[in-house]
């Protein structure tokens, strides 16, 4: 048994320790917005937080993150409001199919706690996610956005 | 706002019409059709809640391009609803054979989801408003004529008396439906033209909306699957033994004659036991193919004597042979998979009486079709419930083949729902794949530098030979499709009036499998002329723009294109210093398309693409903020292909597995992209998901010359030494 604090609650999870985050994430937990997308931590459609710095969960076995504070897409919003990133997304209509948003998302929120006023620099070095519906441009637009809120 | 995926239930004798209250029913009115909750059905497209909701029902599919919120706001601007209260739902497959196909075509592709549904869905709408204000205007017993309607709302003026769709709905059901609407002029739309909200993000931005990959059903089992690495070859052994105690494990099984899928508790057991699995395989005789020898056949190719014409005026011998000078080259494009974020998957339940499938497909009929097919049942005994897809860009359309691997699983273990997962390394080993074409021009010029002749060779990989061949059955042997772009008429046409043309292609087929990817021919051909047209007019002595224009004056639209995209960038003046400019146009899927690019390089490789302007003229613009973030978004998708993305073969199969070997654009990649939409309106309408990838490659490639001077006529860059930054 895997002692999993996922989005502040306490999972038990009967796996082998080997088994990647996201497939503990998905599979036992039943949380399906971390996303599944190349499985080889490129393309970041798996992006959660642990202990607030984002990880591709998909390279991360699940052994290693026993009792550590992981937060997911589904945990991102506070109290019933959305996150700021989150609001941001939906103002600037960001998503396309929306399959990698979540992980991109997840990606932006880290990014912000760390540095409340991004540069385009610092949005090109922290966001290395992969989105092939292109919608970087208002991705961009929509971390600026957001970190003009307080 | 949220997506009803239920279907719904036909015939009237389900719910009694206890809502019709104080309602003058027409005696002998048609029966009622009702949606799942009771609600009636105004038409195939329109169900009313008695709360007013409006319930759309699109047969299209939303892959992200929008394509759902575009067609309710036309439902919408003829229907005269309340947009805050639409919500929209698929109609099943299956619903769609038992009524005849009342929603029309399913397949979403070729950018044909708005272009060429526009019109049945406005009528649609206003048969709908039609019937509704009738059956208001029969309760209050005053003429049709005299009520108003706005937001879902019917008025009449005279007697102060208003009412609201979900009231009356009841009633209007049981009318007649007109048999002739009038659509409004286009001057009169207030919905569409506008840019409203998608109807579909929330759910994207907190991790609740379900692609097939997120679907839980009760008992559900999941499945791994591995197909023969080497196209064509099958399946000779497998050792189920070794990974039949390993954990979760259910069942290994034999998938047609080319596949084995484990099936586990959970996906991530399968997977596991699936790459432990010993399987031996019958490789076939393609297992000797490597890249160099269909290199060799595409070589050949280019000087073959015979090839299928798809453009031709004058006399290109002639042509060429009057020259006093010659321009020749020779470009090449590779395979390219889809690469859609979602892998390929499908969930499907078989018993001997039902079989059903839940799929994220671009075309609800073609996975229909496939589930008839492989579960052997009637139609009346299958059924398609259409998921969220996380991408298509032609992967999940025209092949399903997914679908039937679901099912041949699912028949080895009745009652139980399976969910087919396909890995990356699955997705990109077993694509259907962008073709690999070589092309080779020649171009002659006269003393005076007029361009005498133009021969435009293709040699390659044909699309509807494999997937289509009855068209190219009826076409004595030519696919139509290889010319998309440079084709002598239709919604692909050539956007240059060239004297002493022929553009032919010598059909080259090998054993990797083609598909529709996303823009399709457009890409490689755009790639050939539009950079072979600058070549001509360096050889000219002209400015590229200029140059084009001389052959453009029957082509007003895509002159229109071009000379939008010049004067955004400054194409007059000098660009800054250190940056270069290129410039392409293009006629696809009945849009015109056009993009200037400009570009810096640095240590003599590395390519920033600093700028794009790109310009559409799609006829109407239904939602020009969606068209913005398709045309921005088909430069990642056309700028990766042309620096990063080439699959190749060794032994017979696909060396590129994942998104390590096959890279796509990040963040810090993208170019600033500005979009100009112009709307010459008047039919047909043009698409939108598309065309503008095809000019991605050749804005830049043209740019990269000015700054290098070197003339890359192969994709990708990469192997160039080029990157992207």
């Amino acid at each position: 048994m895997i002692r999993l604090t996922i989005n502040g609650k306490t999972h038990n999870v009967d796996v082998d320790p080997n088994t990647p985050l996201l497939w503990a994430i998905r599979e036992q937990v039943g949380l399906t917005g971390t996303k599944y997308g190349c499985g080889v931590a490129q393309c970041g459609a798996c992006t959660v937080h642990v202990d607030g710095t984002p990880l591709r969960s998909c390279s991360v076995p699940v052994g290693a993150v026993a009792g550590r504070k992981i937060t997911t897409i589904e945990g991102l919003a506070q109290g019933g409001k959305l996150h700021k990133v989150q609001q941001a997304w939906i103002d600037h209509e960001v998503p396309q199919c929306g399959y990698c948003q979540c992980g991109m998302i997840m990606s932006a929120a880290a990014l912000l706690a760390t540095k409340p006023k991004p540069t385009d620099a610092d949005i090109d070095q922290a966001i290395t996610n992969i989105c092939r519906c292109g919608t970087f441009q208002e991705v961009r637009k929509a971390i600026h956005a957001a970190a003009s809120k307080a | 706002m949220k997506m009803n995926r239920r279907s719904f239930i036909v015939g009237s004798a389900a719910v009694t019409g206890g809502l019709a209250l104080g309602m003058r029913l027409p005696p002998f009115g048609p029966a009622v059709v009702r949606a799942a909750d009771g609600s009636p059905e105004i038409n195939a497209w329109v169900v009313i809640r008695p709360d007013d909701t409006v319930v759309i029902r699109m047969a299209r599919s939303e892959m992200g391009q929008g394509t759902i919120t575009g067609l309710a706001q036309l439902v919408a601007e003829e229907l005269e609803c309340n947009w805050s209260k639409i919500v929209y739902e698929y109609p099943t497959p299956g619903e769609s054979v038992k009524r005849k196909r009342p929603w029309g075509d399913y397949s979403t592709g070729g950018s044909r989801g708005i272009r060429t549904s526009h019109e049945y869905v406005r009528k649609g709408g206003a048969t709908a408003r039609v019937m509704l204000v009738q059956a208001a205007a029969n309760q209050w017993g005053v003429p049709a004529s005299e009520c108003t309607v706005a937001n879902s709302v019917i008025t009449h003026k005279a007697s102060k008396r208003s009412t609201t769709y979900g009231k009356v709905a009841e009633a209007a059901a049981r009318l007649d439906a007109p048999k002739d609407v009038k659509l409004k002029d286009p001057k009169q739309w207030k919905v569409i033209g506008k840019p409203v909200k998608r109807l579909d993000t929330r759910d994207k931005v907190i991790g609740k909306q379900v692609y097939g990959f997120d679907l839980k059903l009760p008992g559900m089992l999941n499945a791994a699957i591995k197909e023969s690495p080497v196209f064509g070859g099958k399946v000779k052994s497998f050792e189920a033994g070794r990974v039949a105690s390993m954990p979760g494990v259910k069942k290994v099984v034999q998938v047609g004659d080319s596949g084995v899928a484990v099936v586990a508790d959970t996906w991530w057991h399968a997977q596991t036991a699936l790459q432990q699995l010993p399987i031996v395989w019958d490789e076939g005789p393609n297992a000797k193919v490597s890249q160099a020898t269909i290199m060799a056949q595409l070589q050949e190719g280019l000087n073959a004597e015979q090839a299928f014409v798809g453009n031709r005026n004058g006399d290109v011998k002639a042509g060429l042979a009057a020259a006093v000078k010659k321009v020749e080259a020779v470009y090449f494009y590779p395979w390219q998979d889809h690469a859609c974020m979602e892998p390929m998957n499908a969930t499907a339940r078989f018993t001997a009486d039902k079989c059903e499938v839940w799929v994220p497909t671009q075309d609800g009929e073609a996975s229909f079709a496939a589930v008839l097919a492989a579960s052997g049942l009637p139609a009346d005994k299958c059924e398609v419930y259409k998921i969220n897809l996380g991408g298509g860009f032609g992967r999940r359309g025209a092949f399903q083949d997914y679908v039937t691997q679901a099912v041949h699983i699912a028949k080895e273990m009745p009652g139980t729902p399976i969910k087919l997962l396909w890995s990356r390394e699955e997705d990109m080993t077993q694509g259907r794949y962008h073709p690999i074409m070589q092309c080779k021009l020649v171009g002659g010029f006269d003393a005076q530098n007029n361009l005498t002749g133009l021969h435009m060779r293709l040699s390659g990989q044909s699309i509807l030979k494999e997937v289509r061949p009855a068209i190219v059955e009826q076409q004595k042997g030519r696919d139509p499709l290889s010319f998309q772009g440079v084709f002598d008429s239709g919604e692909h046409s050539f956007g240059y009036t060239i004297p002493n043309l022929l553009i032919d292609h010598a059909m080259r087929q090998n054993h990797v499998p083609p598909g529709f990817w996303r823009g399709v021919n457009i890409n490689q051909n755009a790639v050939f002329i539009e950079c072979f047209m600058d070549e001509l007019a360096e050889a000219a002595g002209k400015d590229p723009v200029e140059f084009r224009r001389q052959f453009m004056k029957d082509h007003p639209r895509n002159l229109g294109v071009l000379n939008a995209v010049a004067q955004r960038i400054g194409w007059d003046k000098p660009a800054p210093k250190g940056r270069y400019r290129g410039i392409a146009q293009m006629k696809a899927f009945n849009s015109f398309v056009a993009a200037a690019a400009e570009i810096s390089v640095t240590g003599g490789n590395r390519v920033k693409v600093h700028r794009i302007v790109a310009a559409t003229d799609c006829g109407y613009a239904v939602n020009p903020a969606q068209i913005e973030r398709q045309v921005s978004g088909s430069f990642v998708y056309g700028l990766s292909a042309l620096f990063m993305q080439e699959h190749t073969v060794k032994d017979g199969a696909i060396v590129e597995k994942n998104f390590d070997t096959y890279q796509s654009m990040r963040i810090a990649q993208m170019p600033r992209v500005e979009t100009i939409i112009l709307q010459s309106g008047g039919e047909p309408w043009g698409g939108i998901g598309e065309p503008t990838i095809c000019v991605a490659a050749p804005a830049v490639l043209n740019a990269l010359y000015k700054a290098t001077g070197k003339r890359l006529r192969s994709v990708p860059l990469k192997n160039h030494g080029f990157v992207m930054v």
